[in-house]
C-alpha cells in the first residue's frame, strides 16, 4: 500500500474541500475543538458519545456504526478523510473502526488538526448539512482486533508493541503525564513487549515519519520480527491505533492487530504475567 | 481519573482530587512576542533524555499543565507565532514556567 492511498496532505485537503464524494470528518474526545473551528465542510464524530457503547465496556457494534454514519450523511462509496487533535490519535482510532467495519476508502489527514492550525489554514464554525444516508457496515473484521486471551497467548510468540511512554512502560507512571496519576490497576508492561512510544512514529508537527524512518524505528532499533504477527497496545487503544496505522497501513505488514483493551484491561486482570522496568522481560 | 488519553481542558482549575503532597505538577503559560497569552499552542513535555512524554493544547488563558515526577524536564511549545523551549527542574507540588514563543 502506498502512502498516498492512506494519507492525504494538508495541501491536498485544502484543494479538495468541495470535491463530491469526499467527506471530511473531525474526530475528537473534546468536541469543543470542532465547535470553535473546523475544516470547512467537516462533520464531527465524538470519540466517547458516538464511538463507545453507552452501557457495555465496548465500542459501537455493526448496527450502531451503520446508524452513526447514516446520520452523519456518509455513504458506503464516499472517500472519508479523518483528522483530529492529539496528533490524530482519535482520527487513527476512528480509521481503525472504518477498517474494522469494512469501509472501502478512508484516509487520514497527515498531521491532523495540529498541522492545519500550525499552518494557520482556514477554519469555520458553520456546521454542514448533509442528507442522511443508508450506510451498511460490514461485520467486524477480527483480523484487526486482538482480545485479551489472544494477547496473553502472544507473549514470546508474536511481536507485542507497547506504544506508551517509557515511564508508563517501565511502571514508573500509570497514565500519560498530562493526566493525574491516581489509578488502581498494576503498573508495568506485557512481558516480551517491545517499547516503541507512538510519538516516535510522528514528526513534531504531527505528520507521520517516512516509511524508511518507520522501518528503521520498528525493525532496526526496536527489533520487530518481520516474519511474525504483531499486536499493538497502549492504555486504552487510541495511541496504539496510531502505531497500528504506521505498521499496517504505511509499512504494509499484513497481520497487525490493535488491542483496544490495552493496559487498562491487561493491568487489571488477575493472574497474568507483568514485567517491570525498561527491559521487555521473558515469557 | 480519565477514561481517555486526551488532555483535559487546560484552563480548568486544578481538580480538588489532585493531591499536591504526592503529585508533581508542571504548569504555566505560553505568550507571544507581544506578551499576549497564546491559545491553541501545542506544548509537549520531554523527559530527561529528550523523549516525548505528553502533549497538551493551551486554552483561552494560554495555560498548560502536566502531571509528572520530580526531576529534569524539557517543555517545547509550537504555535502559529513560532516556537519555544524551556528547561525545568521540577519538585513535588506546582512548578510554574512561562514559555515565550517567537519565530
Amino acid at each position: 500500500m502506498a502512502r498516498e492511498d492512506v494519507l492525504v496532505t494538508a495541501d491536498w485537503a485544502e484543494a479538495n474541500l468541495d470535491t463530491p464524494g469526499v467527506v471530511f470528518v473531525e474526530v475528537d474526545e473534546d468536541t469543543s475543538a470542532y465547535d470553535s473551528g473546523h475544516i470547512k465542510g467537516a462533520v464531527k464524530i465524538d470519540w466517547k458519545d458516538d464511538l463507545q457503547d453507552p452501557v457495555r465496556r465496548d465500542f459501537v457494534n455493526q448496527e450502531q456504526f451503520s446508524q452513526l454514519l447514516s446520520e452523519r450523511g456518509i455513504a458506503n462509496d464516499d472517500t472519508v478523510v479523518l483528522y483530529g487533535g492529539n496528533n490524530n490519535w482519535f482520527a487513527a482510532y476512528a480509521y481503525w473502526y472504518f477498517k474494522l467495519y469494512g469501509h472501502e476508502s478512508v484516509k487520514l489527514l497527515d498531521g491532523g488538526r495540529k498541522k492545519w492550525e500550525l499552518d494557520a489554514r482556514d477554519v469555520v464554525t458553520e456546521v454542514p448539512k448533509r442528507e442522511a444516508t443508508e450506510y451498511v457496515a460490514k461485520p467486524l473484521d477480527w483480523g484487526l482486533r486482538a482480545k485479551r486471551d489472544e494477547v496473553e497467548a502472544a507473549i514470546g510468540v508474536k511481536n507485542l508493541i507497547d506504544v506508551r511512554s517509557p515511564d508508563e512502560y517501565a511502571g514508573r507512571l500509570l497514565a500519560p503525564a498530562h493526566l493525574p496519576q491516581e489509578q488502581s490497576q498494576r503498573a508495568g508492561h506485557i512481558p516480551t513487549a517491545l517499547s516503541v512510544p507512538w510519538s516516535k512514529a510522528a514528526n513534531e508537527d504531527g505528520t507521520f515519519k517516512s516509511e524508511d524512518e518507520l522501518r528503521e524505528l520498528y525493525v532496526g532499533e526496536a527489533g520487530l520480527d518481520e516474519s511474525k504477527s504483531t499486536i499493538a497496545y497502549c492504555r486504552i487503544g487510541e495511541r496504539s491505533s496510531h502505531t497500528w496505522f504506521a505498521l499496517r497501513e504505511l509499512l504494509g505488514y499484513t497481520d497487525v492487530k490493535n488491542y483496544d483493551g490495552s493496559w487498562t484491561e491487561y493491568g487489571s486482570l488477575v493472574g497474568v504475567p507483568i514485567a517491570l522496568g525498561d527491559e521487555p522481560g521473558t515469557k | 481519573m480519565s477514561d481517555s488519553c486526551a488532555a483535559p481542558d487546560q484552563d480548568l482549575a486544578l481538580p480538588a482530587s489532585v493531591d499536591l503532597e504526592k503529585e508533581t505538577v508542571l504548569s504555566g503559560t505560553v505568550v507571544n512576542d507581544e506578551g499576549e497569552l497564546v491559545q491553541g499552542a501545542y506544548v509537549r513535555l520531554l523527559d530527561g533524555t529528550g523523549e516525548f512524554t505528553a502533549e497538551v493544547v493551551t486554552g483561552e488563558g494560554g495555560q498548560f499543565r502536566f502531571f509528572a515526577a520530580p526531576g529534569k524536564w524539557t517543555l517545547r511549545a509550537l504555535s502559529r507565532y513560532g516556537d519555544a523551549t524551556g528547561e525545568i527542574e521540577a519538585a513535588r507540588g506546582v512548578n510554574e514556567t512561562k514559555l515565550a514563543v517567537s519565530r
